[in-house]
């Protein structure tokens, strides 16, 4: 048992180390120049020659994502505990919602230039937009699909809405809020980034945009692995805080 | 032994003439057809009926959860308008909340319902006290900080039977409790019920396909017809308490069992 534990905290770095290995082998043996593809040696340079700069630019993407996320998880809590507890609201925001999540958001970006200007505000708004709709739809889910007899349990003791909302809803929800919020966290980096390529001068994206544009291929490939370790980081801190608030709901797994 | 008339008014449940209708126009269903019931303080009715007979819609309107279409429901002398406050429930489905653990489940109900809802954190340590007398009484002392999901089924339905009587209501109402477990642990539970039925003389209103169980539970017992369903006949069950399990294999227990058959069977006929 003590084996296989030690195994699988081990397994995810050996395999990321791997591919990076045969990435930077293939590179070398086939000759690829750096500007189309550059080796993992190379961009890590890179990121270590001008780590002052890109901590800066990632600093900025990482605030822009947060309070964007931030937002998404608010509004998106609430959104969802009223879609969830009113069927009415559910039949008619449902549409309005889904057409919303179908919009690209790099369309809207432009738009919201036009209201915001450049900068951080468009930013946080795109990172909202696109982490904001799975929070809705898996708390909406958790509050609506409560079981109509525990429903009648606590209404045949005078229960009000509110009371079932609190002692059953919410808590019954939590498991599913918890993995809205691991998707979310990454898709708020997506947005941000997103919209600091079209529309910033800092930030990651900007950053990697500038980069492109100059040639500085390695500098780009620098500026994904920085997204993709804050993507991780995020993630892993979500995951640890789902597994000390809701243990029950992964009872009988290996987990418990 | 069966008659085909209620009892008269005065009494602490009092059905008179309710229906039910379900749906509009076309997809309009009688679930419940001018059904009379009287049920006296403090007594243990059972009601069995064929599958789809509206047993589980009259516990509904019992309890005020669903308003009758024509007639009248009262409770302890009140029309109900409205979800009584005071009512016990457990389903076949224990619907324990996986997250509390079994103590912290068999006290809910005191969060809630007046007035123990107001003194329920000045008194936390009575109230846990009395949750872990209740607990034990139905056998599953020590077992208050395992989770739902640690216990087995019997178990799980022992702590909804607890979850459903804390608050000492007046009124419990079982919609097939014991309808998921195997006959061993359904037997046990029986008698479980019976000895604290016995202790605290609250009125039950048990809904059961089971006739073995509504006459080894009950004083009276209800049999209603297939839909719409309709209250056809009474029987008062007079074995005298407690029942044990022996009894289940005696003539006078069979005897009843076996009129009750007849008597379904005679409304599934129909």
């Amino acid at each position: 048992m003590n084996q296989n534990r030690a195994l699988e905290t081990i397994m995810p770095w050996m395999v990321t180390i791997g591919i990076f290995v045969v990435w930077e082998v293939g590179c070398r043996a086939f000759n690829v120049p750096a500007f189309i593809l550059p080796r993992p040696s190379v961009f890590l340079d890179v990121l270590v020659q001008l780590h002052g700069p890109i901590l800066q630019h990632a600093e900025q993407t990482l605030l822009t994502t947060v309070v964007g996320f931030g937002f998404a998880v608010v509004l998106g809590v609430l959104g969802g505990i009223a879609i969830g507890a009113s069927p009415w609201i559910y039949d008619s925001a449902y549409p309005l919602l889904i057409g919303f999540n179908s919009i690209p958001k790099v369309a809207v970006v432009p738009v919201l230039v036009i209201w915001f200007g450049i900068g951080v505000v468009p930013a946080v708004i795109t990172a909202f937009m696109i982490s904001v709709f799975p929070i809705i739809v898996n708390v909406a889910t958790g509050i609506a699909t409560v079981e109509p007899e525990l429903r009648d349990v606590l209404r045949a003791l005078g229960a009000s809405q509110l009371q079932i909302l609190v002692k059953v809803g919410l808590p019954r929800s939590l498991p599913l809020l918890f993995a809205s919020l691991k998707i979310a966290i990454t898709l708020a980096f997506i947005g941000s980034v997103i919209s600091e390529t079209v529309a910033s001068n800092a930030g990651i994206g900007y950053l990697m945009v500038a980069a492109s544009s100059r040639f500085e291929v390695p500098l780009v490939f620098a500026g994904l692995m920085v997204v993709a370790v804050m993507g991780v980081v995020m993630y892993a801190i979500f995951a640890a805080l789902e597994q000390r608030l809701t243990r029950w709901a992964f009872r009988g797994s290996r987990a418990a | 032994m069966v008659q085909s008339q209620a009892a008269p008014p005065g009494h602490f449940v009092d059905l008179r003439g309710v229906s039910l209708t379900y749906g509009e126009g076309e997809h309009e269903t009688l679930a419940l057809e001018k059904a009379d019931l009287a049920i006296a303080k403090g007594e243990f009715a059972a009601v069995v009926g064929p599958s789809g007979c509206g047993k589980s819609t009259l516990m509904r309107l019992v309890s005020g959860l669903m308003p009758p279409t024509t007639g009248a429901v009262f409770v302890a002398g009140d029309r109900v308008t409205r979800p009584l406050s005071c009512v016990g429930m457990a389903f076949q489905n224990p619907t324990l909340l996986p997250w509390r653990t079994t103590l912290a489940n068999v006290m809910l109900p005191l969060e809630i319902v007046e007035p123990h809802c107001r003194t329920f954190r000045r008194d936390r340590r009575k109230y846990t006290r009395m949750a872990e007398d209740l607990l034990a009484s139905v056998g599953l002392a020590g077992f208050g900080g395992r989770f739902p999901w640690q216990l087995s089924g019997g178990m799980q339905m022992r702590a909804s039977l607890c979850r459903a009587l804390i608050h000492a209501p007046e009124l419990l109402m079982l919609d097939e409790p014991f309808a998921a477990l195997d006959a061993f642990t359904r037997e046990e539970l029986w008698s479980v019920l019976q000895a604290v039925w016995m202790e605290k003389r609250f009125t039950v209103i048990h809904v059961t396909h089971d006739l073995r169980e509504a006459v080894f539970l009950s004083d009276t017992v209800y049999v209603i017809s297939k839909r719409p369903g309709r209250v056809v006949g009474r029987a008062t069950i007079e074995l005298k308490r407690p029942r044990t399990l022996d009894d289940t294999y005696g003539h006078e227990f069979n005897e009843y069992v076996h009129d009750l058959r007849r008597r379904i069977g005679e409304v599934r006929a129909q």
